[in-house]
């Protein structure tokens, strides 16, 4: 039974298996990040509007209290990280390059971990209206990397219907556990997020989608889910990208998103298990999301493990705290295939962030860094899950062709999972190249 | 066995030549009727420019350009990249004024090289200043110099770019045709297209105060206000901590202020030979100003 359910389990064609790096990290519980003394907190740490900043320099706040508000419908506050003194609002530079407006907070020696300002509400009595506006309240922004603030994700429009609410559990970035931890360590605290997030969205049912190398991710909600009737928990194929919502969605429920459509058009919302874990926590007591846990592992790192790490902290803080080793590293936010690499350990751990990776550099002369010529031999194409044609599009980039790339060869469809990019036996560097183009693209249509 | 048959060679041969004599009658009665008339002129004046087909200009290319002159829309002189004789002699021949056009030339607003500026980090990805920008702003400590990995060198058709000792690009103002192709391609918005009269230039656009600015990069505005106080009302201004000409009173400017900078932000482009960087902190004055 065991074997016939692991051989038809479902999943997404194309796709490939990166050696997945996780058990480094996944039996080690979740700690706590002491306060780091200068917190870094940058105004726009989500999709959309970025937020309004309501403090001055030289003020004094605690632990949870707004430090800037939502500027727009697309946009969430920002909640104090620490008890402290706001040093100065000046321009940083973000982890993907862009100038940046950022609140710097220099936090007490004595700080406490309890979260000062809190505005309690009981759930049981908000309408599903209330529950979206407790939702942006929280500052609370889809976790898993891409950062869209949940309140909007929950939002349904009138003419949409949704039946299904997809918990993504899936986790395929190698090295990354955070989520199966979560799942692991606060079951509780995810299915009061589903319930709340069920309500909002008026939906029936709820899947949670997990690969199927955490089993016992599996097994445990199982338990928990023994007396309910409306969530179900099911195993899928371990394969990258199977935490794309797209792929999860193919997997779980077999319909596509069409091209240039969003999860809403099929009836389907899906959030991170980190999202709706974190409401669950959050929402009844009434806190903003001011913290989160990101994996911090690799070699080169003497405690690798899950931390729970206050919104803000800079990465060279963390570092100094799990011991690293130093050398010639290169420092990766997030997981390695689509996270960002970063140049300043002044870099602050943002909402989107769900691991620091800390891997050692090939040397410059290494010769699996020089890039070959394209030898057509089509892993790419047989490797992206959108079904695009990475090896035309990257000649087409080679080219400048930017505009007919996005034409004629659906360039906007590409999600930048680094499939392409990992298979390619050439070392053409083409998920960079379609970001190249996609910025000159968007720089172009402004 | 084929048998040659001579007669049936001769129907060939005289039907071939008469269906292309007829194709050929087509298209000169179709060349006929389809003529339009195009003033000689515009061959002319099209033979006298440079053909860089660069767009300074503001039209499409040489031949919209010469077309431009014909009908009057447009004065040779902007035409930038001829020499003063071949504009003279284009406006003699059309019998129009030559008109004038002060020329512009691409300018860097950095002067921050490898051997005045600190890294951050070491980049080891694609090697486009596009690509470095997408990783925290690139491996420069300061978020707003040049990155040094050529793309305006490559994609300047004049060849007029050159990547000096440290790492910056070097404009040759001669080839320069002021065409925006470097304006456009820089990640950090460092290039702009400047009227070689202004001579007076701030080669950075670092918007930190102070000693973090200088801890970057020794050639770093570091928001000091020196050339503010000592410059002719207006002239100079600071902006975002970054000292800003106002260009409407260029005629008061001097090397005054290049003079004044401690660190050699502000620059005097005499002849186009730029002094910035090291050399221009070397003339930091250490008298007092004489009172006029």
């Amino acid at each position: 039974m065991g074997f016939f359910s692991a051989i038809t389990r479902s999943s997404f064609s194309h796709g490939l298996h990166p050696p997945s790096h996780k058990a480094e990290t996944a039996g080690i519980p979740i700690k706590r990040m002491p306060f780091a003394p200068l917190l870094i907190i940058p105004l726009s740490q989500h999709i959309g509007a970025p937020s309004r900043c309501i403090v001055n320099k030289g003020d004094e706040v605690v632990r949870g209290q707004p430090i800037a508000d939502a500027s727009a419908a697309l946009s969430v506050p920002i909640h104090a990280p620490a008890t402290g003194r706001i040093k100065s609002i000046e321009q940083v530079t973000g982890a993907r390059g862009t100038m940046e407006t950022a609140i710097l907070l220099q936090v007490y020696d004595a700080s406490s971990q309890q979260v000062l300002w809190r505005n309690p509400v009981d759930p049981a009595s908000l309408s599903s209206e209330q529950i979206l506006q407790a939702i942006q309240d929280l500052g609370l922004v889809g976790l898993g990397g891409a950062a869209f603030p949940s309140h909007f994700k929950q939002r349904i429009p009138d003419d949409k219907m949704v039946d299904t609410l997809v918990i993504n559990g899936s986790e395929c970035e190698p090295y990354l556990t955070c989520d199966h931890r979560i799942m692991l360590e606060r079951p509780e605290h995810l299915i009061a997020g589903i319930k709340l997030a069920m309500r909002a969205t008026k939906t029936r049912r709820a899947i949670i989608g997990i690969e199927d190398n955490k089993m016992d991710a599996v097994n445990v909600l199982q338990k928990h889910l023994l007396n309910e009737e409306h969530i179900s928990v099911q195993a899928v194929k371990t394969k990258y990208p199977q935490g794309s919502e797209k792929m999860l969605i193919k997997s779980l429920l077999n319909r596509e998103v069409p091209a240039g459509g969003i999860p809403l058009d099929i009836g389907v919302v899906v959030n991170n298990v980190q999202t709706l874990s974190s409401l669950g926590q959050l929402l009844p007591v009434g806190e903003g999301l001011i913290e989160r846990v990101i994996t911090v592992t690799g070699p080169g790192i003497k405690h690798p493990g899950n931390y729970r790490v206050p919104v803000g902290t800079p990465i060279g803080f963390i570092l100094q705290q799990v011991g690293y080793s130093g050398g010639v590293n290169e420092f990766i936010l997030g997981g390695p295939m689509m996270g960002p690499a970063v140049s300043s350990l002044e870099t602050p751990i943002t909402k989107s962030c769900s691991g620091l990776l800390v891997l050692n550099e090939p040397g410059i002369q290494d010769e699996t860094r020089m890039i070959w010529p394209c030898i057509k031999c089509g892993r790419c194409v047989s490797a992206c899950p959108m079904h695009l044609n990475p090896a035309q599009l990257g000649l087409l980039a080679s080219a400048a062709e930017y505009q007919q790339m996005a034409d004629d060869y659906n360039l906007n469809h590409c999600f930048e999972c680094g499939c392409c990019s990992y298979i390619c036996p050439s070392n053409i560097p083409l998920v960079q190249y379609f970001r190249i183009a996609k910025a000159i693209n968007r720089e172009l249509a402004a | 066995m084929v048998e040659f048959d001579l007669l049936q060679t001769l129907i060939t041969v005289a039907f071939m030549f008469g269906l292309g004599f007829l194709l050929s009658m087509a298209l000169v009665l179709a060349n006929r009727k389809l003529w339009v008339f195009e003033d000689p002129r515009i061959d002319e004046v099209e033979e006298m420019l440079p053909s860089t087909n660069c767009g300074a200009c503001g039209t499409a290319g040489c031949r919209p350009f010469a077309e431009a002159l014909i009908a009057g829309d447009i004065k040779p002189a902007s035409c930038t990249v001829n020499s003063t004789e071949a504009t003279g002699d284009i406006a003699n021949y059309l019998g129009v004024d030559a008109g004038d056009v002060v020329k512009r030339v691409a300018r860097l607003a950095c002067a921050g090289g490898s051997n005045v500026s600190k890294n951050k980090a070491h980049y080891s990805g694609m090697s486009t200043c596009r690509a470095a920008a997408l990783v925290n702003g690139g491996p420069k400590s300061c978020s707003w110099g040049c990155i040094g990995l050529e793309d305006c060198a490559r994609v300047c058709d004049q060849d007029a770019i050159k990547m000096d000792l440290h790492g910056l690009p070097v404009v040759d103002p001669s080839k320069c045709t002021a065409c925006d192709d470097c304006v456009d391609v820089c990640p950090k918005d460092l290039f702009s297209l400047q009227p070689v009269t202004q001579k007076l230039w701030i080669a950075c656009k670092n918007q930190v105060h102070g000693d973090a600015a200088e801890a970057d990069c020794e050639v770093a505005c570091n928001a000091c206000e020196r050339c503010v106080v000592d410059s002719p009302e207006g002239l100079i201004v600071m902006q975002d901590n970054l000292a800003v000409i106002n260009y409407e009173k260029n005629h008061l400017a001097s090397a005054v202020a290049a003079e004044r900078c401690p660190t050699g932000a502000i620059v005097w482009l005499n002849n186009e030979i730029p002094v910035k960087g090291i050399k221009a902190k070397r003339i930091v004055r250490k008298d007092a100003l004489p009172i006029h």
